[in-house]
């Protein structure tokens, strides 16, 4: 292994970090709000506290970028009833796992004899599959921009191997759409947007001319560490202090305009756009990935018919609303009392990436 | 086509063969294959009075000149995959693993016992490498393995093999370790590096798609903490953060003391692979495994003769200071970052699940 790179040392240095600050108070002349995309960069400023280095104006609101805690419930149902079948080895993301159905999780499914596995990769999957020939191994392929490339890959990799028993359940979505969905909506608070590094650097910031334009809104490409997620804040804000709007990279030593190419190819060669269901928000056009027809071989819903699906959302959870970025989560009333990591009630209880989650390891308000 | 059945010229002996590779289920009947393993395996390498006796008890004395006290007792059960690890293996871990529980009290680790659940199919070679690392992690640690069990369990039933092992030691009186003793104005001190058991054990099963020369960090404390307790009586708590991490056992003391915790986040020691690999599998090494670490809290005045002490142990060299016990937030501990800011550590709850992207 190479020599780890030392994080404190360059993109955490607090006097860095106090200079950026400085400078956003310095600019800062009234309130505005302003949305991380990415559940990665809400939990990173949760657990750096660098909301409480801000100035009061600045608001920070969270964003739908947590990738378990937007798969739809039915498609979620979907996974434990092919997870449940005798002949399925099931395989997902380690976050899946917690994430509760309208019934179950893949945990408890795991427990009463389901055969779940956690893979680091979808690669692993194909891997299985080729070592369980009598098996039917589906890959749960969440997520949006940042996993596509690799789900994408597997599929290829399965085709050119022959490796028949292998599928995949999809469930991948995009930012732009969300966006769209958010700033259109009549409810919108968001001033600016900082958005999600890891998903530009697949993807580009070309996309989101048009977006800053048609809304009027700054949209500052921005990375996971304190120093460039305050780097984004600063941009972000001095765009709206001076009236302006346009798509900047605050995260050039990850991302270019035109992003990785390469792995937009194999995105293409393997997905095409399509209607999607966001779990807490709805239907958005266009918003998610399907498998293009010469690789629906390797489509799970279509090679298991699974029937029955009903899905049942808890009365009580306001994930929805959190997404979007209408709501926080103190203002749920189930907040770490009746929802909590052990025994979440909503998706973004579970993840690392989910904004319920990160307050309640994070927030220092929750301290009684 | 009955011409074809071949003829069996007497018997058929149903005795597995001798010379055995593999445990089977014989080695758990309690006959001849049993005493046979007992013999090769456990009596050859356990090397003691006790265990040579062959009985089916140890009756130990308490040594001489020990000071009045009382028993202390501990027992856990041990479970591994993969048995064998950079840096150690599930033998290993089950002496130090005892020793320190009864350490952490402030007593002296003498004797233990160990039950073993072994999995048909395992290699008779690999029991034996595993009694052989128990017996020199014993010989470390200065405790005596005095009593055993074996059982087996069919293929499929186990995970290769178990291993339950139960320590005594003995407390001196004049001493009181507990976790509910820790005061505002105390100093929150740590042995070593945090996480590099949990990471160095992911890392040997080889499916997260990198390797580390990382080494578990598994090791008996009993010497470290026995010079310590001789140089410094005033210790109010000691501590292994095991599973759960050094944030869940900070939470247990401040819940147990009923006081409040502030850690400095720079303070805390962190490998850098560890480092590294929690930035990738999105974990926080404050929640990852330790084997061979020890949590301190004792008197202010004591810190630099506390740290001076660890630091001659080899598992200490990398002791050092890491937060405050403060009588405000009762119960909780606050973790303060190198920008000024706080946030709360909570009790690890469930399983780390490694995060998409």
């Amino acid at each position: 292994m190479n020599k780890a790179p030392d994080f404190s040392k360059s993109f955490r240095d607090s006097h860095l970090v106090q200079g950026v600050v400085e400078e956003i108070k310095k600019i800062t002349t009234q309130n505005w709000t302003l949305m991380e995309i990415c559940g990665g960069q809400t939990h990173a400023i949760m657990q750096y506290g660098l909301d409480q280095l801000l100035p009061a104006q600045i608001e920070l609101v969270h964003g739908p970028g947590c990738p378990v805690c937007v798969t739809p419930l039915d498609q979620i149902d979907r996974a434990h009833a092919i997870a449940s079948l005798p002949e399925v080895i099931f395989c997902s993301f380690g976050d899946m796992l917690r994430v509760p159905g309208s019934e179950v999780d893949l945990f408890t499914l795991k427990a009463r004899g389901a055969q779940i596995r956690v893979v680091y990769s979808p690669l692993d999957a194909v891997k299985i599959a080729q070592e369980n020939p009598d098996k039917q191994v589906v890959f749960f392929a969440i997520g949006f921009e940042t996993t596509v490339p690799a789900n994408a890959s597997c599929v290829l990799q399965a085709k050119a191997m022959g490796v028949k028993n292998f599928s995949i359940l999809v469930s991948q979505v995009a930012v732009p759409p969300a966006m769209h969905a958010i700033l259109s909506s009549p409810k919108n608070r968001v001033q600016a947007f900082l958005a999600a590094g890891h998903v530009c650097a697949v993807m580009g910031y070309w996309e989101y001319h048009p977006i800053a334009n048609q809304y009027k809104i700054p949209i500052v490409v921005t990375g996971f560490e304190p120093l460039d997620l305050l780097q984004g804040i600063l941009l972000s804000i001095r765009q709206l202090e001076n009236s302006q709007h346009f798509a900047e990279n605050a995260y050039t030593r990850a991302v270019t305009e035109k992003g990785n190419t390469v792995a937009q190819k194999i995105i293409q060669q393997v997905f095409e756009p399509c209607d999607r269901n966001w779990r807490g928000i709805g239907r958005i056009p266009q918003s998610g990935l399907c498998l293009r027809e010469e690789y629906a071989f390797f489509d799970a819903e279509k090679r298991f018919q699974v029937e029955h699906i009903q899905t049942r959302e808890h009365e009580v959870c306001i994930a929805g609303e959190i997404l979007q970025g209408l709501k926080k989560p103190f203002d749920c009333p189930a907040f770490g009392t009746q929802c909590n990591p052990t025994n979440p009630l909503g998706a973004p209880m579970v993840s690392t990436e989910g904004a319920c989650n990160a307050y309640y390891r994070f927030s220092k308000s929750s301290i009684s | 086509m009955d011409d074809q059945i071949p003829a069996f010229e007497g018997p058929v002996c149903p005795l597995p063969l001798k010379n055995e590779t593999t445990i089977v289920l014989g080695h758990g009947s309690g006959g001849l294959m049993t005493h046979n393993l007992i013999q090769d395996v456990f009596q050859a390498h356990f090397q003691n009075s006790f265990i040579k006796a062959g009985n089916d008890f140890a009756n130990t004395p308490i040594p001489e000149n020990y000071p009045n006290g009382k028993l202390s007792i501990s027992t856990d059960g041990h479970i591994i995959s993969p048995i064998f690890y950079p840096g150690g293996d599930i033998g290993r871990l089950a002496i130090c693993g005892t020793v320190n529980d009864i350490s952490m009290s402030g007593s002296k680790p003498l004797y233990i016992t160990a039950s073993f659940i072994l999995e048909e199919g395992l290699q008779i070679s690999d029991l034996e490498k595993i009694v052989v690392s128990m017996q020199k992690s014993a010989e470390e640690a200065g405790v005596e393995i005095v009593a055993g069990d074996t059982k087996v369990v069919e293929k499929g039933k186990g995970d290769g093999i178990f291993i339950s092992t139960t320590g005594i030691g003995w407390l001196p009186d004049n001493i009181q370790i507990r976790g509910d003793l820790a005061h505002p104005g105390d100093v929150i001190l740590i042995s070593g590096t945090i996480g590099d058991h949990g990471i160095a054990i992911l890392s040997a099963r080889g499916d997260l798609g990198f390797e580390t020369n990382l080494q578990s960090d598994v090791a008996p404390l009993n010497h470290l903490i026995q010079s310590l307790i001789k140089e410094i009586p005033e210790i109010h708590v000691l501590r292994d953060p095991t599973r759960g991490g050094l944030a869940t056992t900070l939470n247990e003391i401040a819940r147990q003391s009923n006081v409040g915790m502030m850690i400095y986040d720079e303070l805390v020691p962190v490998n850098s692979i560890v480092q590294s690999a929690c930035e990738m599998l999105g974990f926080d090494p404050l929640y990852v495994a330790n084997e061979g670490k020890v949590v301190v809290i004792l008197p202010n005045e004591y810190k630099q003769k506390a740290l001076e002490t660890m630091k001659q142990n080899p598992y200490g060299k990398n002791a050092t200071f890491i937060g405050e016990v403060v009588a405000k937030h009762s119960g909780h501990v606050v973790l303060k970052t190198s920008f000024g800011t706080t946030r709360m550590l909570e009790m690890m709850s469930g399983e780390m699940l490694p995060r998409i992207c």
